[in-house]
């Protein structure tokens, strides 16, 4: 092959790409807008942190003790202590969702911590399980810092004796703040939707306007129409690269511990592998709207659900695990969120480059294939 | 080596599709022959000839079935590469990126085919000024017209010199201007550069300006020779015959082509009848037939072979392709009782889409019982006139009655009282002819035991088979379906927009024999065509030119209103155009 002929036709066609993409303000809006949208949907919008939850507190027994094993819930900013003293008003108030659970400090708790075996109830509400753990964390926290008073003050044994005091601390997310893992995430989602969504129309674009007829009978090559198909939506993708990665640090203050140059790799990879799927869905529908549609449902759907966005891929079913581990998005998943949090780790980088580039030449070679210059 | 030397060689070729109905069958069905370098060639066959597909096949973007094929001595098979570097292509509809300016698109098949810098320049300024786009190099594509379009297509293909050009049909649905002009690029490249061109076509005075023709029909070369040499096999058969007096031509044309046995085919041609005799008919048999009026003789025409051909090859199996016409009796008139004064009445009206006019101070009448013809190129303003006088589009100002309502005011009244029957297939594809024409009864509001009875009815008399699914039906048919669902409410005006584009000339008689039929049974027609020819079906006919009413009358009046009497109605309507846009550059220049 005449490689200056190669080089012209590639830059013609990367150009009239590029032309078409800018004039069709519909589909550049969807591409710029949607992701910040999204940043701002899922980084504002998304958490899993429990603020100023009500909390039911029963005290069915209101002696001094009682009183001071609940003291711990005022001070909490994640707790809102409702006080009753009737369980009845308790419970219904959890059905009605007006508390979020309920402590309950028995009648004899006074002579149960007497006795040595003080006993506090907690009832959660199971509805939203991810609250009820987070809540259960900070009630038994609340109530904790009581015990570590008392011993202060030298008042009584050490609240439990003989059991193994665990000093917890969470690494990489020491406050357990949800925006910081979710929005490393939102640069796969983000990734996925401008890869694989907006080239989806391209080739099928072609077929439906009958563009293609005329291109394939000149010294074009199938490879070339893939290329340039590729470059200009490559340019949006890294733009929306740029944008997550300063809205992580800028507006949720997201750590950034690992290496930009790791995460710029990791992540043009990873778009490369979203571009050339959303071109080999288009090429085989040729038909702009079942393109698109494919394309979220194979793309951005699973990388929402199965890569490890929010759900722990180990808790799942096998098979849907084996379908969690073909989606492209779940080798890109740990590595960005480890990048963004825990630093940079260049063996978990290469590893999901190589994986990246396998995937990438599997989907060349097929959108190729669909591209040939045959209209049967 | 004679394959070196012709173009094109093509041996025992065939190419088999899946049908709409799920058989298979064959495009094309083992066509051999031969093209020789240098010439002007044409494929010529109605729709469905396999026209498109062998010039897919020739581009390289079709496998054949087998069979063989070289094009420039190469055999494509092999290497089908190395063939689309030498040729250029221009597929029926020629895909310009509608985003990109003209010179947009032309720059990218400049790069794509490698044409360097220097030759560009000077090719660019030569066929900007042939097609005369020079002025709108900046515009997008997508805002061309139709013609325009076309010939930037043609000049995409051309942006180099190519050892073989193939044109798909490049003249279909565009006006008879642009095709003039289109037809005048192509010859003048010929001359200038020597090019080999195989064009397909539909049209006969294409076909005729070739050196050789070959003649397609359902797969199957039917034959080959120069324009003369076919043209001579209709010799002795073709004749011309005046109706007397107040009988239209096409009542007369009627009760020719309602004689299979004895004519061939038969149309109205300037308020006369044109018509092919059966080789071995009988000669007093013919006369009974016209015992009112003197049949003359004329000279036979490159058309008057083709249908004959076209007749000799369907005639073996009477297919479903092509709907047999429906006698005038079996055709119901409109259940209104008959008023006097015109059925249309249009005064001033006016359209405008933002600062764009699409129809300015136009006023006419058509009278009861008239077929009334729309004639105009792509963007005349046919279209929006259209759908004013259906009440799909409100006017901006003017007055517009119509079957005695006021569209301005009572459009649901006006709207029960006619029937519509738009350019593209509208009815359901997956619902059988008795599903679809009963969902319409009901649209039109036929309840119950009425509407049983009138679904049966048109059924019979369209001769429809009520089992069959919509979208199997051939193209003939799905037109007379539409036809057969606008009638059911039994309006006084039926409105048809473009009904006989892109069906064949055997299924565009039997249209136009059941247009006639219903005329006769007391409807109002109006239509809009861009066959110039169908213009004489017409007791009427107005031509529009962007958005300009520029002629009204009986055919034979616009054709002297035009000062070319006695041509072809193509060449008058090409006459008016003309003298508007250059009456209308005058005044600009004045002012």
């Amino acid at each position: 092959m005449n490689e200056s002929a190669f080089l012209t036709r590639l830059i013609a066609l990367i150009r009239k790409e590029t032309r078409q993409m800018l004039r069709d303000r519909s589909n550049l809006l969807v591409g710029l807008l949607l992701p910040v949208g999204l940043i701002l949907l899922f980084g504002y919008g998304l958490s899993f942190d429990v603020k100023d939850a009500p909390v039911a507190v029963v005290m069915e027994s209101n002696s001094a003790a009682a009183r001071e094993a609940v003291s711990g819930l005022e001070g909490s900013r994640y707790l809102l202590p409702v006080r009753t003293t009737s369980m009845r008003d308790a419970e219904k108030m959890l059905r009605s969702g007006r508390v979020d659970a309920i402590v309950r400090v028995p009648i004899d708790f006074a002579q149960a911590q007497a006795r040595g075996d003080p006993r506090i109830q907690l009832i959660l509400n199971g509805i939203d399980s991810t609250t009820a753990s987070s809540l259960e964390a900070y009630v038994n926290g609340a109530l904790g810092t009581v015990a570590l008073r008392r011993m202060d003050r030298g008042t009584g044994a050490p609240a439990s004796t003989g059991t193994v005091d665990i000093q917890q601390r969470i690494w990489f997310n020491e406050a357990g703040i949800s925006t910081w893992y979710l929005v490393p995430g939102l640069v796969v989602l983000i990734m996925t939707l401008v890869g694989a969504f907006l080239t989806s129309l391209l080739i099928a674009r072609e077929w439906e306007r009958g563009t293609l007829e005329a291109l394939f009978v000149t010294p074009v090559r199938p490879l070339e129409l893939v290329l340039a198909k590729l470059v200009p939506y490559l340019v949006i993708g890294l733009i929306e690269l740029t944008i997550c990665v300063v809205a992580a640090r800028v507006l949720f203050e997201v750590p950034i511990r690992g290496s930009l140059v790791a995460i710029l790799l990791t992540s043009t990879a990873y778009l490369i592998v979203s571009l050339l799927l959303g071109l080999f869905i288009s090429g085989a529908t040729r038909n702009q709207f079942a393109a698109s549609q494919m394309a979220l449902l194979t793309s951005f759907m699973p990388a929402m659900m199965l890569s490890g966005f929010v759900f722990d891929l180990r808790n799942v079913p096998l098979v849907v695990e084996i379908i969690g581990q073909v989606v492209p998005a779940t080798h890109f998943m740990g590595v960005i969120k480890t990048l963004f949090l825990a630093g940079t780790n260049w063996a978990m980088v290469a590893k999901s480059c190589a994986i990246m580039l396998g995937y990438a030449l599997l989907l060349l070679f097929l959108t190729w294939r669909t591209v040939r210059k045959t209209l049967d | 080596m004679t394959e070196a030397r012709s173009s094109v060689v093509i041996e025992e070729l065939c190419k088999r599709f899946d049908g709409p109905d799920g058989e298979p069958f064959a495009a094309v069905n083992g066509i051999s022959l031969t093209i020789e370098p240098g010439t002007l060639t044409a494929f010529v066959g109605p729709d469905g000839a396999g026209k498109t597909t062998l010039m897919r096949m020739m581009a390289g973007l079709l496998q054949p079935d087998s069979g063989s094929l070289h094009v420039l001595g190469i055999d494509l098979n092999e290497d089908p590469q190395a063939v689309q570097n030498r040729i250029s292509y221009m597929p029926q509809r020629f895909g310009l990126y509608e985003d990109l300016s003209v010179q947009e698109n032309l720059d990218l098949y400049a790069d794509l085919h490698g044409v360097p810098q220097d030759v560009r320049q000077e090719r660019f300024a030569r066929l900007l000024h042939m097609t005369d786009l020079a002025r709108f190099t900046d515009r997008p594509a997508g805002k061309l017209s139709g013609g325009m379009k076309q010939k930037l297509g043609l000049a995409c293909t051309l942006v180099r010199v190519p050892d073989l050009l193939l044109l798909d049909e490049p003249s279909v649905g565009v006006d008879p201007l642009s095709r003039r002009d289109l037809w005048e690029i192509i010859e003048q490249l010929i001359e200038d550069e020597g090019l080999s061109v195989i064009v397909s076509t539909t049209y006969m005075d294409e076909a005729g300006r070739c050196d050789h023709v070959f003649v397609l029909n359902r797969g199957t070369l039917l034959a080959e020779g120069t324009p003369d040499a076919l043209r001579r096999r209709a010799h002795g058969l073709t004749y011309m015959v005046t109706p007397r007096d107040g009988v239209p031509a096409r009542d007369l044309q009627a009760r020719l082509i309602d004689a299979p046995d004895l004519v061939v085919d038969a149309v109205p041609a300037g308020g006369q009848v044109h018509f092919i005799r059966q080789p071995e008919s009988d000669e007093t048999r013919l006369k009974d037939l016209l015992s009112d009026c003197e049949p003359q003789r004329r000279e036979e025409e490159l058309e008057d072979a083709f249908m004959l051909l076209l007749h000799q090859h369907d005639a073996p199996d009477e297919d479903a392709t092509t709907p047999p016409p429906l006698a005038s009796q079996d055709v119901a008139g409109p259940a209104a009782e008959h008023g006097d004064g015109p059925v249309i009445f249009v005064r001033d009206l006016v359209r405008r889409f933002g600062d764009f006019t699409a129809v300015a101070n136009t006023s006419f009448d058509v009278q009861r019982g008239e077929i009334f013809g729309l004639l105009g190129p792509n963007g005349a303003g046919k279209t929006t006139t259209f759908r004013m006088l259906c009440g799909l589009l409100p006017a901006s100002s003017g007055e517009l009655q119509v079957a005695g309502v006021n569209l301005r005011t009572a459009r649901s009244a006006a709207r029960a009282r006619i029937g519509y029957v738009a350019q593209k297939f509208a009815l359901y594809s997956n619902l059988s002819v008795y599903e679809n024409l009963d969902f319409f009864g009901g649209a039109y509001g036929l309840r119950g035991s009425k509407r049983r009875k009138r679904v049966d009815e048109i059924i019979q008399q369209f001769d429809l088979d009520p089992s069959a699914q919509s979208g199997n039906l051939p193209l003939g048919y799905k037109q007379r379906l539409a036809m057969a669902a606008g009638l059911l409410h039994e309006p006084e005006i039926l409105f048809l927009d473009e009904p006989t584009s892109g069906i064949d000339p055997l299924a565009r008689r039997a249209f136009w024999r059941t247009i006639t039929a219903l005329s006769q049974a007391g409807v109002t027609v109006v239509v809009t065509t861009h066959f110039m020819e169908e213009a004489e079906y017409c007791d009427r006919i107005a031509i529009q030119d962007a958005g300009r009413l520029l002629a009204i009358g009986t055919p034979r009046q616009v054709r002297e209103e035009s000062g070319l009497d006695g041509g072809h109605m193509n060449e008058a309507f090409i006459a008016i155009v003309e003298k508007a846009r250059a009456e209308e550059g005058q005044a600009r220049e004045a002012a």
